[in-house]
């Protein structure tokens, strides 16, 4: 999958001896979708902001623990509400760069780590929900009849009321803490790649190279698995990146509930829930930052998805 | 038709039970409910006559039965706190919570078809290409934050709107006291607009662009060029011969786009500190009073359920293809 300068120019196949080397003909498109994505997004410029600062908030998340100044849980009551871009007049320094919270922590520190929250709870959730909501649309395709009733009727019934609600009882019973709240979000996300995935599953099953699979006695977990699955996957990447960002907003706000992740650990959600106390004495930094933050985030993700939508199928360009 | 409506019908019910069953799980996913009935302090005996008095002794399926025998006797349960049946508790703030869905649901039609149509009608110049930048931006903003800046910026600052408090317009309405309720309206919108932007931005910007895309597609169906080449006006084309089937996507979503501004208004309910039921909630959960937030959950469901019903209802009137599929 090397798209880098060193590799030959892929050509197109102009006499017989190439059109007849399949093998190197597929590396040649591969090659080329590459290519074309990367060439796609430079062109589209907010495509590539966004790239770029997707990739800046996931070394963020990766890398906080090292890249922030100070412990995120140090409070010092002496240096409580500073207002941010401080300058200290003795070491000429910024001792923090978006100020202090009502217990005189680092704003800056805190939300380098509430952006491991925020995107780890994004990605482990949409990774779950998107392999429960495939398997099931596999399932629901591939054999239809009454696992095809039963995974479609589940999906039905979740489809028709507020999940969110359950989601927020389900908090409340098993209380606060990351696990639960990717799972609980995982499961409020299966059922929209269910039901893309059965679609797409239903129409590849009588294509001829499953047939043709089946006559090589190929299982059906085999076809399943090596035949059709790597078939029906590309639209569920535009999918997962509009998701990712649907649960990074609904984390922020279940966070904002307290129904989150324990107080202890940051999250940009927990610093506007602190926030709200101090809205009222004009300590305006500790909202305004880590709304940008989930903001920036989130319309990044938003920006590729409608790409890469455009990018697997031009015709839906411009609508 | 009646087989359509029938089916519908048995659809809702099922539906309406299986969220009546999620939420009965629930409530017992951590174990022996009765320990939320009881004090830290009390004694063993205390804790198996609650137990028994309560009826979490029985088998669960008996239990089950018995709590769906109660909410269709109206008897949701009690609030742990308040020691009251939790549907007064919840339909006392019902009203206001409809009111502040309600308008932001209007705000998020009336706003989004005409700059739909717009940004439809101007596609590819530099006013279409703002209007997306906009709603792009206003569905990646988190509701309450929004509601937060206009707080600090509107309402502290500019001080042009109030950032708390409510009045009531549907309750008087309800209780028949008409000029009441439309002399309190001036005062009750001016309290609203806060809150009602923030619970309404994220469908209001979803909205607009699903008129532009609609109307884009609908406008380079053939039927349109027939209008075209009979010399038509483009507006006519476009209000009369295209609004009608652009609309028909945002139709069927209004009953839908209810719960999605449901699950908004619990978050902004608690920044503007509005008296309705999301508020109710929140307090709710910071007590852990499940039976509140169960009864809160399943009420908004039926809620849900039964105005998706009547809207499928309605929309079979409209577009009768709907009713072969």
């Amino acid at each position: 999958m090397q798209a880098s300068g060193n590799t030959p120019k892929p050509v197109l196949p102009t006499n017989a001896s190439q059109v007849v080397a399949l093998d190197s003909a597929a590396r040649v498109n591969t090659l080329s979708a590459w290519k074309r994505a990367r060439m796609s997004i430079i062109k589209g410029r907010w495509p590539l902001v966004a790239l770029i600062i997707l990739v800046a908030m996931f070394f963020l998340a990766v890398f906080g623990p090292s890249i922030a100044p100070k412990d995120p849980n140090r409070n010092s009551l002496i240096e409580r509400l500073q207002p941010p871009f401080q300058v200290n007049e003795r070491t000429g320094g910024v001792d923090f760069p978006l100020g202090t919270d009502g217990l005189g922590r680092d704003v800056y520190s805190r939300m380098i780590y509430g952006a491991r929250v925020s995107i780890f709870v994004g990605i482990a959730a949409v990774l779950i929900g998107g392999i429960i909501g495939t398997v099931a649309g596999l399932a629901a395709g591939y054999f239809g009849g009454a696992v095809d009733d039963i995974i479609m009727r589940l999906a039905d019934i979740q489809l028709a009321f507020p999940f969110i609600l359950l989601t927020i009882m389900v908090l409340v019973v098993l209380g606060a803490g990351v696990g639960n709240l990717i799972i609980v979000l995982a499961i409020g996300q299966w059922v929209t790649y269910a039901r893309i995935v059965r679609g797409s599953t239903v129409s590849q099953r009588e294509k001829e190279y499953v047939e043709a699979a089946r006559c090589l006695g190929a299982s059906s977990l085999r076809i399943i698995a090596l035949q059709i699955f790597p078939n029906v996957i590309a639209p569920l990447t535009v999918i997962a990146s509009f998701n990712v960002a649907s649960v990074i907003l609904t984390e922020a706000s279940l966070s904002f509930l307290g129904l989150g992740v324990p107080p202890t650990v940051p999250t940009w959600g927990g610093i506007l829930a602190e926030s709200r106390d101090q809205l009222l004495g004009g300590s305006w930094w500790l909202a305004v930052f880590p709304g940008v933050a989930i903001m920036l985030t989130v319309l990044s993700l938003n920006i590729m998805g409608d790409w890469l939508r455009d990018f697997l199928d031009p015709r839906l360009r411009d609508r | 038709m009646w087989a359509y409506i029938g089916r519908r019908l048995a659809q809702s019910v099922l539906v309406i039970l299986g969220v009546t069953l999620l939420a009965f799980i629930t409530l017992h996913l951590a174990g022996d409910p009765t320990y939320l009935y009881v004090s830290e302090r009390a004694s063993e005996q205390e804790i198996i006559d609650a137990r028994q008095r309560l009826g979490f002794d029985r088998p669960l399926p008996e239990q089950y039965l018995n709590y769906i025998g109660g909410l269709l006797q109206g008897d949701f349960g009690d609030s742990l706190r308040a020691r009251e049946p939790t549907i007064e508790l919840v339909l006392d703030r019902l009203p206001a919570t409809l009111e502040l869905t309600f308008f932001a649901m209007i705000l998020s039609l009336t706003l989004a078809i005409p700059i739909g149509i717009i940004s439809a009608m101007r596609r590819g110049t530099a006013v279409d290409g703002g209007v997306m930048l906009l709603a792009m931006l206003g569905q990646s903003i988190p509701g309450f934050w929004l509601g937060l800046m206009l707080v600090l910026f509107v309402g502290l600052q500019l001080r042009l709107l109030p950032i708390s408090g409510h009045v009531p317009f549907l309750e008087p309405l309800l209780q028949g006291d008409v000029s009441t309720a439309f002399g309190n309206l001036p005062s009750a919108i001016r309290h609203l607009i806060l809150p009602g932007i923030t619970v309404g931005v994220f469908s209001l910007s979803r909205n607009a662009r699903l008129v532009r895309s609609s109307m884009l597609e609908v406008l380079s169906l053939d039927y349109i060029q027939t209008a075209r080449s009979k010399g038509l006006r483009e507006r006519t084309i476009v209000l009369r011969h295209a609004l009608r089937n652009a609309l028909i996507p945002i139709v069927t979503l209004i009953g839908l786009e209810f719960g999605f501004l449901l699950s908004g208004v619990v978050v902004a309910e608690t920044v503007f500190s509005w008296p309705g039921v999301g508020r109710l909630v929140f307090n709710a959960i910071n007590q852990r009073d499940i039976p509140l937030v169960q009864t809160a959950v399943v009420l908004f469901s039926f809620l849900f359920v039964a105005l998706n019903l009547i809207v499928d209802l309605i929309y079979v009137q409209i577009d009768p293809r709907i009713r072969l599929k």
